[in-house]
């Protein structure tokens, strides 16, 4: 029995590596490339160099995008999060007439193929005459970031013990109090990781910049224009380095979300 | 999606009730029944105007005139026709997205349950980061993972160049086929059938996985009997969105398939860029979001999320 539930152990463990390791595999491909000298990659690889990523790194046009990118996701982040907290109390914190109906609206956005809600906007903002630009984009990113981050911050608010809301409220503190001094900094933890993921969701989203951002490209959209046309390596470069930058986002938001847990528990 | 991140020990407590109905406490209950009101007000402004809108918008332009902008002036049922009629090819992109879906979902079943199972009864605390392994590259554009795999596959590429290497004659082309969309299309959606595996695995008591093998059921027999019904919540949702994305996805064929199979999402946006032809693009657009929509709907009506979400 014991020899029995070790090897399920085993082979499960083996699955999971095996699996892990197919996941980044082709990342690892394209960090390959982007370290290839010549201008066409073949393997194995003959001569490494790091002149892709100096060209890379001192494009204007490619720093322009960059920017383009980082302000998508600022700025989706902050509406987000905010709109998401709000979500998730009703979400989860309180009892509304309505509220089955609005835990099942919120999910419609995430169980909808994202390249069809893209061309949507595309035509709504049109028949409103509305001129796509990297605003547009924002509010699009936002009608499928927000219902994520509202999930995210929900699990955390089910955990959420009310009553400490009521016991402020019963030794006088305002609803502006009982918000700062209990209820945020209960559910910090939740908003943090919603953060995260709402800025790194918005950084890597592809099929609804492709349509919404107008002349304003971002990342993921110009590695796919060059993909598609016009090959260079600094395809695989600019790719590494916005895979690299999603990783140390998320270890440093991992860590200072440590942090603050230590801190606060100190 | 959100385990690695959270705290899971901080999520025991079921749904705070309404107090009983107590003076105060009614006092209370009416006052949480308008700020839960008011709370979903902005979400349900932005998905009013963001999702509902968009969806109101393709569907009056899909009675418009063919190749016109003129929305709400004109209708006709033309785009329509056109879908439907004999000589029109695009049931085969309909079957080709339908094909894969399904066949992802099926794949990604089998993938993805013993990690899951893993993950929620045998990694302990290591489960932590297997699930920020796997959440991670939903952070990398799926441009850049599937690009990955065409310099994998490709000639002279990284697995053709290892084999030649080692004097085995190279790989054989398997880029531009329907399988390697499907294996990208698997690779895609792997943590959307993952975390929803994991959050239903979750819901079954370790100690009735144990009084089952107790009682002398055997492996199979404690999955079928014990797992599956009680984790089915997740289970759907989890084929549910592996389906639904699938049904929409198009990079995959795009640049794993080349352009050699068309699916359904891509003849919407041919029709939307190439071909100027918005009314016709806004009729199958209709179509994909009425299917998808009544699966969806059909899926959602049996899912009670407080429990999902809540009881851990």
């Amino acid at each position: 029995m014991e020899q029995d539930k070790l090897r399920t152990r085993v082979l499960i463990a083996g699955w999971t590596t095996f699996v892990v390791l197919l996941v980044y595999l082709p990342i690892a491909c394209v960090a390959l490339a982007s370290f290839t000298k010549a201008r066409y990659f073949a393997f194995p690889v003959r001569a490494f160099s790091t002149e892709w990523w100096e060209k890379t790194a001192d494009s204007i046009e490619i720093s322009m995008i960059v920017q383009n990118s980082l302000l998508v996701a600022a700025v989706v982040t902050v509406f987000s999060v905010v709109i998401a907290f709000f979500g998730a109390l009703a979400f989860a914190r309180y009892d509304w007439t309505g509220r089955r109906l609005y835990q099942k609206l919120i999910l419609l956005p995430v169980f909808f193929p994202q390249p069809v809600l893209g061309l949507a906007l595309l035509l709504a903002y049109s028949a409103l005459g509305i001129s796509t630009s990297w605003m547009t984009a924002v509010f699009a990113h936002m009608v499928w970031i927000v219902p994520v981050v509202t999930l995210i911050i929900a699990i955390k608010v089910y955990g959420f013990d009310p009553t400490l809301e009521e016991a402020a409220f019963d030794l006088g503190a305002s609803r502006l109090k009982v918000m700062t001094h209990v209820t945020l900094p209960l559910l910090w933890p939740g908003i943090w990781s919603g953060a995260l993921f709402a800025f790194l969701l918005s950084w890597g989203n592809f099929p609804l910049s492709l349509y919404t951002a107008g002349a304003d490209s971002t990342v993921p959209k110009w590695l796919y224009a060059k993909m598609v046309a016009g090959y260079t390596p600094m395809v695989p470069a600019l790719g590494t380095m916005a895979t690299l930058a999603a990783a140390a986002v998320l270890l440093g938001g991992g860590l200072v979300g440590l942090i603050m847990k230590k801190a606060r528990a100190a | 999606m959100s385990t690695a991140l959270i705290d899971p020990t901080l999520n025991n407590t079921p749904l705070p009730a309404v107090p009983a109905a107590t003076p105060l406490g009614a006092r209370f209950a009416a006052a949480w029944a308008a700020a839960g009101t008011r709370c979903a007000l902005p979400v349900v402004v932005l998905l009013a105007a963001g999702f509902l809108a968009p969806l109101v918008a393709i569907f009056a332009y899909s009675f418009a005139p063919p190749r016109s902008f003129e929305v709400f002036r004109a209708f006709t049922f033309a785009n329509y026709a056109e879908l439907f009629s004999l000589e029109n090819t695009v049931w085969l992109s309909f079957a080709w997205s339908i094909g894969f879906a399904l066949l992802t979902c099926a794949v990604l079943a089998v993938v993805a349950y013993p990690i899951a199972y893993g993950m929620v009864f045998l990694f302990g605390r290591w489960s932590s980061l297997v699930s920020v392994l796997f959440v991670f590259p939903l952070f990398v554009s799926e441009n850049v993972r599937l690009y990955g795999w065409v310099l994998f596959f490709i000639k002279n590429g990284v697995l053709d160049g290892s084999l030649k290497w080692l004097g085995l004659g190279g790989a054989p082309t398997v880029l531009y086929t329907p399988g390697v969309i499907l294996a990208g299309m698997v690779y895609t959606y792997l943590p959307f059938m993952l975390f929803p595996l994991t959050l239903g695995l979750s819901m079954v008591p370790r100690d009735l996985i144990d009084a089952a093998r107790d009682l002398g059921a055997n492996r199979f027999q404690i999955w079928r009997e014990v797992e599956v019904p009680l984790a089915m919540p997740g289970i759907l949702i989890g084929m549910l969105l592996t389906f639904v994305l699938a049904i929409g996805a198009v990079s995959e064929a795009k640049i794993l398939g080349g352009q050699s199979v068309i699916v359904i999402s891509h003849d919407i946006e041919i029709a939307f860029t190439y071909a100027q032809n918005w009314p016709l693009g806004s009729a199958l657009a209709v179509l994909v979001t009425a299917f998808i929509g009544a699966l969806t709907l059909a899926v959602f009506a049996k899912l009670d999320l407080d429990r999902l979400l809540g009881r851990r």
